[in-house]
């Protein structure tokens, strides 16, 4: 099956073949799979390196050496003291890849993958691009995070296709894990704490440990450059500090280039996605333990439709940072001592992370059902929960939609040989969680108490149907990234309601800014991103450009309307956090009061009527808000205690007049935000 | 019209070193590499211990490294005679002034086309290739031989009158565009040649000095010296051909300078003549304290400020013994370390080298028919004990070539040292002929370039200082970036790219870089060679290396000076030529 897709577009991408590798494992034996004799081939000069081969080059390096003395010193402990402690830190830290488990795992994921998925659709080419670049230097493969499935996949599909089993880095919880952790640790893992902070030591073992497995290139590493797992299936902003260590031995020649290949893991449907919900809702995410994972074994019932793997061009990092670093500035300190990474450094790794991450998503497959969530969300949720939206109307702005998609270059899995309806039929049934279709109409399902009762209060009955909005929300984020850019454009027009491309291309840098947690832009390259909306919405006849102008055409209308409805939540849930900071938050507040707070107003904005989007209860746009303004300097963060923040009002009040269009957007630009 | 000139005044018959010269290639006239009808590689001549033999493994080495073919020939297109006969050489612009003025004073001269095309070239590819092909850019208008150190001051104080441009020349062997005169330059251009100041002064047995004339070539200096029971030990590879002041002008480096020292080391008094009057010390002390060593302004000047003239130098009574060696190891890494540690005990012998892998092969390809099949079959077994026995990957292993010089009984002890140190790092002594063979090689090695022109494959060597713990990254980066280069330029056949340690240094390596590539199907092979080069530098300078270590600047370079000296050294190295030279009387444009 191919997905459709317009070729081309920023010669990014060309026709893909996707081939279900599924299929010949439901032909053929699992055993004889997982017995199959494996011989990758690896990085031409690269020795075989044992785990425990590694973790003694890592503690004896000279760069351990150097910075235990200096924790000796500052701490006052003994430089033998220290040791041991690195010494604990790494071996709660590294992997222990074994064959025999990496066997085992295929065996049991065969099975598992059988049951869950009806097809894992894989990129040959692109495989075969991976086959040749593991033998040209150290390969870094750059998976989009968003399931617990995207954890062993990948590994999952080297074994098959003979190429060498990756070590990956995971987060601590995961190690806690009774037996888990272990299989996960044996079959190539390494952990990784949350929250780091300042201590140095573990920055210390930490770095070395990757710079070790990237300069000795016996294996590819696996990370994922966003940091966490994406609760809304949005593209996460990228994390620079195990990017940074990661180019790190390119930067100072220790290897000859470093090839990054970013990889786009999408889902027809996510195994986590009521559980994402709730946790956006501020339901705390249950620990990760071997118990809980069994209980929700019952997720294993269900079908999640298909998955593709998408395995991008290789990236080399020595032809994307060429004029972006100079390498000689690490000639003058050894080798083997630390070095703060220039502002130079910063931008460019920052500027490399953000390219894997617009790459993942360009190579994103997108599912009929992300098109549909994004026309269900532009229905008001009372309406869409009570009476429904009406089928064919559905149908038929769907396959609106999608010409509109492709012709923005979008990757759509969409079946050429089935008939139209059957395909938006079996993607809803797919989804009968969410959504219900009844007598020619489409209804959003709201969770049910297991006693079957309505709920109690209007707040509780908010919180149920925001939790089916926000599951629908996620599967349209997965759809973002087409639309985004020209979505900004028609957001600037109407706001400014200019046709001045200078004043556009204002206004449509401040937006950038502000959603620049949310929405994922490469640093310093505005204006192509402004020329690429322009030239989008002109290629799809909703506005005429001229080399001053850029004006909207009555033809465009229901393109306009639709990019403008689909940032709409966004922009109401940032413009109520604004409010509650203008006019009801202290000065000083903390995270954990603001989350609740905010929360609890924008229940009552939507009792009242006010508001009516239910993604303003959404944790996560409410962080990014956050974010955004400590970015813009409206909110600073005080020293003295941690987490606590002061607000700035009239800054505050600025933004949201600018976002709401009362007046025009001044020099907002503050520093780019490229701190490691 | 040489001849003339010869009647009029007494040149000395070194001048004829000329006459048994290559005029587009390397070295002697007599000594070539060339495929017979067999198809067999021999080398030419009775100069040195190759001469005459046959190399049998030498033609599919070079047909499987290079792709290159013996059908396929590409040899020079133009002789000499089309060069000075039919008009390929630009007329002299004379200064009419200066040439009267040069005839009072009785100092021979020539601006016949021969010798001035002889004079305006060193041995960079772009350089010979260009020759090879009859083209000739600007080249010097006259040549003049000063007979010793009064005759240059003469010779300045009226080309400063007459406002001529001087290069001086000393043995010709530059591999950094030194030579070639500036295109821009419209005063007369005059090669000043110093190969008639050849004499050695005096020689001082209580201080071991000597005191020498700086047009003196390397090898003759030796050989006088040996004849005396001294010798400076200062042998860099070109010492055959290259002269005392060109070494003192471009901070020359020698094989041995382990026991010997550099030329910075070895030099204990200069005289040079500049512009503005002649610069020497007061006295011969051996060290002084006296601010900036003003001998630091003159090496390294490469011609810019003056002409040196005579230089007192550190002699040595000649080694009682020598013994060559060599060591093999599993594989360059190992090598590197192994050379690290020699360094770290300070236990250096005077020659160590590191070949790599393709160095390793470059060399085997170049041994001689054997004479005996029991020879062979020690060769075969060699072979089996180290692959098959050691478990050493023929496309790994590297090797070492040694020189220990000295004492018999100390020389013997020094090796049991550096050998019990190479097993510490999976070496293996691999015998005193490989070591010596290696050693040979480095004086034919550069006649392989030409054998390599006429088949279409072109090459040049370039070098580096290095701290020690970037040797291996830079050795790796810089060979790949080349292979890399070469491909994305459009070379249709691997490069051969390959490197070796030269030298160790207590805080560091010299690393010697060999580059070469079969140009078929390249319509501007030079230029794509020089895009190559220039990206191997970038390379270099980006993973800590130095601009050079011991080939200079010359005008190949000059480009990365600012970035290697910083502004303000620039402007003192600036500054000290204004002062000195404020007329760009020498005016070859190098290093600034």
């Amino acid at each position: 099956m191919n997905p459709h897709r317009q070729s081309g577009r920023a010669g990014l991408h060309d026709e893909e073949d996707f081939v279900d590798i599924l299929e010949e494992r439901r032909r053929s034996s699992d055993l004889g799979h997982a017995l199959r004799t494996f011989k990758p081939q690896p990085y031409t000069g690269a020795l075989p390196c044992s785990a425990s081969d590694l973790n003694k080059s890592v503690l004896e390096s000279q760069y351990l050496r150097y910075m235990t003395k200096e924790i000796a010193m500052e701490t006052g402990s003994s430089v033998e003291a220290v040791k041991q402690e690195a010494c604990g830190i790494l071996e709660e830290m590294s992997h222990n890849l074994q064959l025999g488990f990496i066997r085992l795992l295929g065996f049991t994921l065969t099975k598992v993958f059988k049951r869950i998925f009806s097809s894992i659709h894989v990129n040959m080419e692109g495989l075969s691009r991976l086959q040749q670049a593991i033998q040209e230097c150290p390969v870094i493969l750059m998976p989009s995070h968003r399931s617990y499935v995207d954890f062993l996949i990948i590994s999952y599909i080297l074994f098959t296709y003979d190429l060498p089993i990756p070590v990956i880095a995971a987060g601590v919880p995961l190690a806690g894990m009774k037996m888990i952790g272990e299989i996960l640790r044996r079959s190539g893992a390494f952990f990784i704490r949350r929250g780091i902070g300042s201590d140095k030591l573990y920055w210390a073992v930490l770095s070395e440990y990757v710079k070790t497995i990237v300069r000795k290139g016996f294996a590819p590493m696996e990370f994922y450059v966003e940091g966490l797992r994406s609760r809304t299936l949005k593209s996460l902003k990228p994390k620079l500090g195990m990017m940074h260590m990661v180019l790190e031995p390119f930067f100072k020649g220790e290897v000859y280039d470093i090839t990054l290949v970013p990889i786009s893991i999408s889902y027809d449907r996510v195994l986590e996605e009521s559980l994402l919900a709730h946790e956006l809702l501020g339901v705390p995410k249950p620990k990760e333990t071997t118990m809980g994972l069994l209980k929700a074994a019952r997720v294993l019932q269900e079908d999640y439709g298909s998955m593709h793997v998408n395995f991008g061009h290789p990236l080399s990092v020595r032809q994307l940072s060429q004029n972006k670093i100079n390498r000689s500035q690490y000639n003058l300190i050894p080798r083997d001592l630390p070095q703060k990474p220039s502002a130079e450094t910063q931008a460019c790794t920052n500027w490399l992370a953000h390219l894997v991450v617009r790459v993942q998503e360009e190579g994103s497959v997108v599912s009929p059902w992300s098109l549909m969530a994004c026309l269900l969300l532009q229905t008001p949720s009372a309406t869409l929960a009570e009476e429904g939206l009406a089928w064919d109307q559905l149908t038929q702005k769907t396959l609106w939609l999608r010409t509109l998609a492709l012709g923005f270059g979008a990757c759509l899995n969409w079946p050429g040989h089935v008939p139209e309806s059957d395909v938006m039929s079996s993607s809803m049934a797919l989804h009968h969680s969410v959504v219900q279709h009844k007598r020619g109409r489409v209804h959003l399902v709201e969770e049910k108490d297991p006693a079957g009762n309505r709920p109690v209060s209007p707040e509780e009955g908010v919180l149920r149907r925001a939790a089916a909005v926000l599951m629908v929300a996620s599967y349209r984020n997965q759809a973002l990234h087409i639309f985004v850019r020209p979505a900004l454009l028609v957001t600037a027009i109407h706001t400014t309601k200019s046709t001045h491309r200078d004043e556009l291309f204002a206004f449509f840098c401040f937006l950038q800014n502000v959603f620049s947690n949310e929405f994922i832009f490469i640093p310093d390259r505005a204006s192509e991103d402004f020329e690429e909306a322009c030239s989008l919405l002109r290629k799809c006849g909703a506005v005429q450009i001229s080399p001053q102008e850029v004006a909207e055409l009555e033809a465009g209308l229901q393109t306009t309307c639709f990019l403008q409805a689909l940032l709409q939540p966004f922009i109401e849930t940032y413009q109520v956090v604004l409010r509650f900071l203008c006019e009801e938050a202290d000065h000083v507040f903390s995270e954990k009061q603001l989350l609740p707070a905010v929360r609890s107003l924008a229940t009552r904005l939507i009792l009242s009527g006010e508001l009516h989007t239910y993604e303003a209860l959404s944790s996560d746009t409410q962080k990014n808000v956050l974010s955004a303004l400590l970015r813009l300097e409206a909110v600073t963060k005080l020293r003295t205690t941690e987490s606590k923040y002061r607000v700035n009002r009239a800054a505050i009040r600025r933004i949201g007049d600018i976002l709401s269009g009362k007046i025009p957007p001044q020099m907002l630009i503050a520093a780019p935000d490229a701190r490691l | 019209s040489i001849l003339l000139i010869l009647s009029q005044c007494s040149v000395n018959s070194s001048v004829f070193t000329q006459e048994i010269m290559k005029w587009n290639g390397w070295g002697y006239s007599d000594s070539r590499f060339l495929f017979n009808k067999k198809g067999q590689a021999e080398f030419t001549g009775k100069r040195y211990r190759l001469s005459g033999m046959i190399l049998p493994s030498l033609k599919d080495w070079f047909e499987g490294t290079f792709g290159a073919s013996l059908q396929h020939k590409s040899p020079a297109t133009v002789s000499a005679i089309y060069i000075y006969f039919f008009n390929a050489v630009q007329p002299p612009t004379l200064n009419e002034a200066f040439v009267e003025d040069l005839k009072s004073v009785g100092i021979p001269f020539s601006h016949d086309a021969e010798d001035r095309v002889f004079r305006a070239h060193g041995h960079c590819l772009h350089e010979i290739f260009a020759l090879r092909e009859g083209k000739v850019g600007r080249v010097p208008d006259l040549v003049v031989w000063p007979n010793c150190h009064n005759d240059v001051v003469k010779i300045v104080e009226l080309a400063c009158k007459h406002s001529v441009c001087l290069i001086p020349y000393g043995g010709g062997t530059s591999v950094s565009s030194a030579l070639e005169c500036p295109p821009e330059e419209t005063r007369s251009i005059v090669s000043l040649d110093t190969s008639q100041m050849n004499r050695i002064l005096w020689i001082d047995e209580k201080n071991l000095t000597a005191h020498v004339e700086a047009g003196i070539i390397g090898q003759d200096l030796e050989r006088l010296l040996n004849e005396n029971g001294y010798c400076t030990g200062h042998e860099p590879d070109s010492m055959e051909f290259s002269s005392l002041g060109g070494w003192v002008a471009t901070r020359a480096s020698g094989m041995k300078k382990n026991i010997y020292g550099n030329i910075e080391d070895l030099v204990v008094h200069i005289k040079m003549v500049t512009p503005r009057g002649v610069i020497e010390k007061s006295c011969l002390g051996p060290r002084m304290s006296t601010g900036p060593d003003i001998h630091h302004f003159i090496m390294g000047s490469e011609g810019t400020l003056g002409v040196v003239t005579e230089v007192t130098m550190k002699i040595r009574p000649m080694p009682e013994y020598q013994k060559y060696g060599s060591v093999v190891f599993p594989n360059f890494e190992q090598g590197v370390a192994c050379l690290r540690e020699v360094a770290r005990q300070r236990c250096a012998p005077a020659s160590i080298r590191l070949m790599d892998n393709e160095q390793f092969q470059f060399g085997h390809a170049l041994k001689p028919q054997v004479s005996s099949i029991f020879t062979s079959f020690l060769d075969g077994l060699k072979k089996f004990y180290i692959t098959k026995f050691k478990g050493f990957d023929p496309h790994h292993l590297c090797v070492a070539t040694l020189l220990f010089e000295g004492n018999r009984e100390k020389v013997l002890q020094h090796e049991k040292q550096v050998y019990d140190i190479a097993a510490k790092f999976g070496g293996l002594a691999a015998g005193e002929d490989n070591g010596q063979r290696g050693y040979m090689l480095t004086f034919v090695i550069a006649y392989l370039r030409d054998l390599g022109m006429d088949y279409y494959v072109i090459g040049e060597s370039f070098e580096t200082s290095v701290p020690w713990d970037r040797v291996l990254d830079i050795c790796r980066n810089v060979k790949e970036r080349i292979i890399r280069e070469c491909k994305e330029r459009g070379v249709q056949f691997p490069p051969l790219s390959t490197c070796r340690v030269t030298q160790t240094y207590d805080a560091g390596a010299c690393v010697y870089f060999y580059f070469a590539f079969n140009y078929r199907g390249l319509s501007d092979p030079v230029h794509v060679y020089e895009r190559v080069e220039h990206a191997a530098r970038e390379e270099i300078l980006a993973n800590g290396g130095s601009l050079s270590h011991h080939h200079g600047v010359g005008k190949l370079r000059k480009e990365w000076m600012r970035e290697t000296l910083s502004n303000v050294g620039m402007g003192m190295l600036k500054s000290v030529k204004d002062y000195v030279d404020p007329n760009n009387i020498f005016g070859n444009r190098n290093l600034l």
